[in-house]
């Protein structure tokens, strides 16, 4: 058994979700191509959507992923690391905004 | 950045036979990974067999201005491997007689070999459709004697191929060398001037971009546009396609991938986006590559790890079309590079 929660090699193995339900891992793969399609939006835009989100969701293997997939569209460190301070502009904005809420309540208890 | 080929260093890595080792034993031979020969049988591909002869590749010298991170050939400014004319007069007697319609000279930097221009004269007079030469860009702006290049290809025809491997000053120079960046895109301007790369025009102008680091290219056409938006909105530069080239894991880039440790990652993205469509198209099927030396292969890469081809016109004196079609080619791990996703060739995309 392995002593981490996470180990890099794992990403690889991704597609074997599908061996333990077929159906479903087939339906979450088709569309999981399909969203990153070229459409309204460029492939290359949505890659660096991915990768805002996948810092955002702070999940490790996304950010390899995404990393590696920015680099072979071309994409700059600079664009990446734009796109990052996106995810984190709103991730710090969410916390934040919240702060209207305690203003709010604690000008009704003790206002 | 290097400064020195791995000959000069004496690195481990200068012996093709080491490579072919790394390439076969390790994940290939404990099975974790399929070998191509393997693989390729999966799809009943094997053995992969010479069709018609279509593209005529010579390499006429390993020495070079730049010593690239990446480069398979082991080139620069320490590599004494050049064709002498003797071996050029076998070529053009090759040349003159030949079915394919390409003739595609390489490097090194190929200018700089001493009969660089007799040679090219020569062979623009046996009428080949499409003469190619791979230049490197800087080439032209080292020295005083290059400046006239553009001039020069356009006279006799040529068809300019140069690598360029990203719009970015920072991605260029990481790979290619401090100012090689600069002096490309003062190139390619003076390509444009002479008429190379004009949309209309007959002067071919093709970039080749191969990536920076232990990563597979993207989509040919998505990084065509993006270069092409680029270079025209930052510099006005024009060309006409972009080739997309997967980095072999031979040679220089063979020793990056070991020392980054990206190896075996890098042979898991090749192997798994293994594509039997891009096996049918492959180089080797259509080209033949000569070296310096006159030796004949079936493409550039096994000559840079001296395998040469089955057959038994091993030698450019010793050619022979009809010998040389449906013979075996030679394979290894390295061949995965080629057919990966869309497929890779000197010529890009092929699947």
């Amino acid at each position: 058994m392995q002593k981490t929660y996470y180990d890099p090699a794992d990403l690889r193995k991704f597609g074997k979700i599908s061996e333990w339900n077929q159906e479903l891992g087939d339906k979450f793969f088709d569309y999981y191509g399909k969203v990153f399609e070229d459409g309204a939006l460029t492939a290359r835009e949505k890659s660096l959507i991915a990768l805002a989100v996948a810092h955002t969701e702070q999940c490790p293997y996304c950010i390899d992923a995404y990393t590696k997939d920015g680099l072979q569209r071309g994409v700059t460190k600079e664009e990446m690391m734009e796109a990052i301070h996106v995810g984190a502009a709103i991730k710090s904005g969410a916390t934040l905004v919240h702060g209207v809420q305690m203003m709010n309540k604690v000008n009704k208890l003790d206002g | 950045m290097a400064t020195k080929s791995l000959h000069k260093r004496e690195s481990d890595l200068a012996n093709s036979n080491r490579q072919i080792e790394i390439l076969s034993n390790g994940i290939f031979k404990n099975g974790e990974l399929p070998t191509f020969k393997n693989k390729i049988a999966e799809s009943n591909q094997f053995p992969l067999q010479a069709k018609k002869l279509e593209i005529l590749q010579i390499n006429v010298g390993y020495m070079c201005n730049q010593v690239c991170d990446h480069c398979h050939v082991d080139a620069g400014p320490d590599r004494k491997e050049i064709m002498t004319r003797d071996t050029m007069q076998q070529c053009l007697e090759v040349i003159k007689n030949t079915g394919a319609h390409t003739l595609d000279l390489t490097g090194g930097a190929p200018e700089m070999n001493p009969d660089f221009r007799w040679f090219v004269e020569e062979a623009a007079k046996a009428g080949v459709k499409d003469f190619i030469v791979r230049s490197n860009l800087t080439i032209i702006r080292a020295n005083k004697k290059y400046y006239d290049l553009p001039e020069f290809f356009k006279k006799h025809n040529v068809h300019v191929v140069s690598s360029m491997p990203h719009w970015t000053r920072g991605k260029t120079d990481k790979q290619r060398g401090d100012g090689v960046f600069d002096k490309s895109i003062k190139a390619l301007q003076e390509l444009n001037a002479v008429g190379y790369g004009m949309p209309d025009g007959r002067l071919k102008l093709d970039l080749v971009y191969n990536p920076s680091g232990a990563f597979l290219p993207g989509d040919q056409a998505a990084m065509e546009k993006d270069f092409k938006k680029a270079l025209k909105d930052d510099f006005g530069i024009q060309f006409h396609n972009l080739f997309a080239i997967t980095n072999l894991p031979i040679s220089r880039f063979l020793d990056y991938l070991i020392a980054s440790e990206n190896y075996e990652d890098y042979m898991y993205s090749l192997v798994e986006a293994y594509n039997p469509t891009a096996v049918k198209n492959v180089m080797c099927t259509n080209t033949l590559s000569v070296s310096w030396d006159g030796y004949l292969f079936d493409c550039d890469f096994n000559q840079m790890l001296e395998l040469p081809v089955n057959s038994d016109a091993k030698h450019i004196s010793e050619y022979n079309e009809d010998l040389l079609e449906g013979r075996n080619i030679v394979i290894s791990q390295h061949c995965y590079g080629c057919t990966a996703g869309a497929g890779s060739s000197c010529q890009g995309s092929v699947a």
